[in-house]
């Protein structure tokens, strides 16, 4: 299986729709050699603008650069991308619908070194619940590309979540990406995983592992977390006993807390794997904090069979 | 600048003032105080400095003009009203539901370039659109008008080390000066000190004016023209409620119910005001 870096996959992609279109422009907060804005920076320099490490200001002068008709590229670690300056984003970006790119790079637990402090568990939530807000989860390097494209058809404001990580590539170029649509990556006919980002890959050895005891799960890359219909989530609920949701990010208000309220009126059980309402911590490698979290396969696993055995239960009585 | 062009807009801020009561009415709670503090800063700019079109708000070459205090965007609606943006008739509406004239600034209304009213964004908001002139070749200018106490927010101070570290020439920050915040007296809330000395110090070239005197707003304005560079600031001296009696210097009209009688004694104040 090919391996590839997600932020090297943007900032690559990136410049070549900066090349296209002159609409488009980068700022960034004193991290572009991480966010890879860099690439940007030193063919076209006129079009990348330093902002400092005054992320509120970075994205203030992104919604003004967007009145002027630009589509600016804001670039910082999640953490600080969508939360140092949540009300300028709120306000000054999504009230108005402008075309800004919130893009949160080393987002989840990626940024495994540097602990709680750099790592988001909550980003999505908090750009979930703006109004007007796109919010989009790349599964891998192959989607990371088609998501910077599209985003130059997309009207309004997008946050796009990059992980820090290299990743396996579990698209092609010809898999289909659209907003709003969800890509079943493997069928499966006792439950559906609806996963987004690392954990799409995590759910698919899950889907191997469980296959060796006869249980069969559907996996389904959720990249738009934002908009997310009922519609689209029960094309991949036919038949099933339950769902299993799974995301690098808090339990509460992100994928599976959008998953839940979208069919909050559907008899489906739903079991979550994500970061339990608490903080990352430093480790020596994203792999360990994975595990540490339990965003693993074998979570994906147990929360499987639990909710097998409840569904058997249930029906025994 | 002729006696005449400065009459001319004196009158025209005296029907600017009637406007922001006719966006309040009466027993109705409004933002007087700021509203009338920038009533003249806002004239100058609109009928006399910048190049704009009412008949086609959106054309692409228009000076812009950010109003970051977005709580006194009654005088703003004043004058788009004034100038023909939309119906003076809608005024009466401001605030309402459905309304198109909101509490605070919304790009939705036509002649409003950016939404502001969390204070310390505009300025931001105001580099952005300065770079993009600087990037698209376009020689408009961008003018902000900023409050005293919106300088306590820390992104006014990422905005003004920005605009100077790009050398932003085509950005006014015109700060209205009327010494008041919402809850008191800078000097006793918040008082940031010499407020002209710390634009100077991050770069920008200065002016101090009466914010009230309309020959010095126009010749402030006219000069920021000429400076290269740098990014201009005018400290603006203003009186908070200036041009009605009972609210002048009181921070309690800082967005406060106007009884009948307060109305109609407003309405005499601003028409006794000579031009």
């Amino acid at each position: 299986m090919n391996i590839e870096n997600l932020r090297e996959a943007y900032g690559r992609e990136l410049l070549a729709i900066a090349r296209k279109d002159e609409r488009v422009v980068a700022l960034d907060a004193d991290l572009c050699g991480s966010t890879m804005t860099s690439l940007l920076e030193k063919e076209m320099p006129e079009r990348f603008f330093e902002m400092g490490i005054a992320e509120a200001n970075m994205v203030s002068v992104a919604a003004g650069l967007a009145l002027a008709g630009k589509i600016p590229f804001v670039n910082s670690f999640s953490v600080f991308a969508a939360g140092q300056p949540y009300n300028q984003i709120r306000q000054g970006v999504a009230l108005p619908n402008l075309n800004v790119r919130i893009v949160g790079s080393s987002c989840g637990l990626s940024d495994a070194a540097d602990g709680a402090t750099h790592q988001s568990i909550e980003d999505v939530a908090i750009m979930r619940a703006i109004p007007n807000m796109t919010v989009i989860v790349p599964v891998d390097a192959e989607e990371t590309r088609k998501v910077v494209r599209v985003s130059l058809q997309h009207q309004g404001p997008m946050y796009i979540r990059i992980n820090r990580s290299s990743l396996p590539v579990l698209t092609d170029h010809q898999t289909a990406f659209s907003i709003g649509k969800m890509n079943l990556m493997a069928e499966g006919s006792d439950v559906t995983v609806f996963a987004t980002g690392i954990m799409v890959y995590q759910a698919l050895q899950a889907r191997e592992t469980l296959a060796k005891d006869g249980i069969s799960i559907g996996v389904v890359n959720v990249s738009t977390i934002k908009p997310l219909h009922q519609s689209e989530v029960l094309k991949f609920t036919k038949n099933i006993k339950g769902i299993v949701t799974a995301e690098e990010h808090s339990i509460i208000g992100g994928l599976g807390s959008a998953i839940a309220e979208a069919i909050s009126d559907q008899m489906i059980p739903i079991k979550m794997v994500g970061i339990n309402d608490q903080f990352g911590q430093s480790a020596s490698s994203h792999e360990e904090l994975l595990d540490y979290y339990h965003l693993t396969p074998k979570a994906i696993i147990e929360n499987v069979k639990i909710l097998l055995m409840s569904y058997n239960q249930s029906n025994l009585t | 600048m002729d006696n005449n062009k400065i009459k001319e807009l004196k009158q025209k801020a005296k029907i600017v003032r009637e406007g922001i009561l006719d966006c309040i009415g009466i027993d109705k709670k409004g933002h007087l105080g700021g509203s009338m503090s920038s009533a003249d800063l806002v004239t100058a700019l609109y009928f006399y400095k910048m190049r704009i079109n009412p008949d086609n708000p959106d054309y692409p070459d228009r000076d812009r003009f950010i109003l970051s205090k977005g709580h006194s965007v009654l005088a703003q609606y004043a004058v788009l009203a004034e100038l023909g943006y939309f119906p003076k008739s809608e005024l009466k509406n401001t605030k309402k539901l459905g309304s198109i004239l909101q509490g605070h600034p919304e790009i939705r209304t036509p002649g409003i370039e950016a939404n502001t009213g969390s204070l310390g964004q505009g300025l931001s908001i105001g580099v952005g659109m300065a770079l993009a002139a600087r990037l698209d070749h376009k020689n408009y200018r961008v003018y902000v008008i900023i409050g005293d106490g919106e300088l306590n927010e820390g992104q006014i101070w990422e905005a003004v080390t920005c605009a100077n570290f790009y050398h932003l020439d085509n950005l006014v920050a015109i700060v209205d000066y009327n010494q008041l915040q919402a809850s008191g007296p800078i000097k006793e809330r918040y008082d940031l000190g010499n407020i002209k000395a710390k634009f100077e110090v991050y770069g920008w070239k200065t002016w101090e004016i009466d914010g009230h005197n309309m020959a010095e707003i126009v010749n402030a304005l006219d000069q920021t023209e000429q400076v290269k560079g740098s990014p201009c600031a005018i400290i603006a001296h203003t009186v908070k409620g200036k041009g009605v009696s009972f609210a002048e210097n009181n921070y309690r009209f800082h967005n406060n119910l106007l009884s009948k009688e307060q109305y109609e004694q407003a309405r005499k104040d601003i028409a006794s005001i000579k031009v």
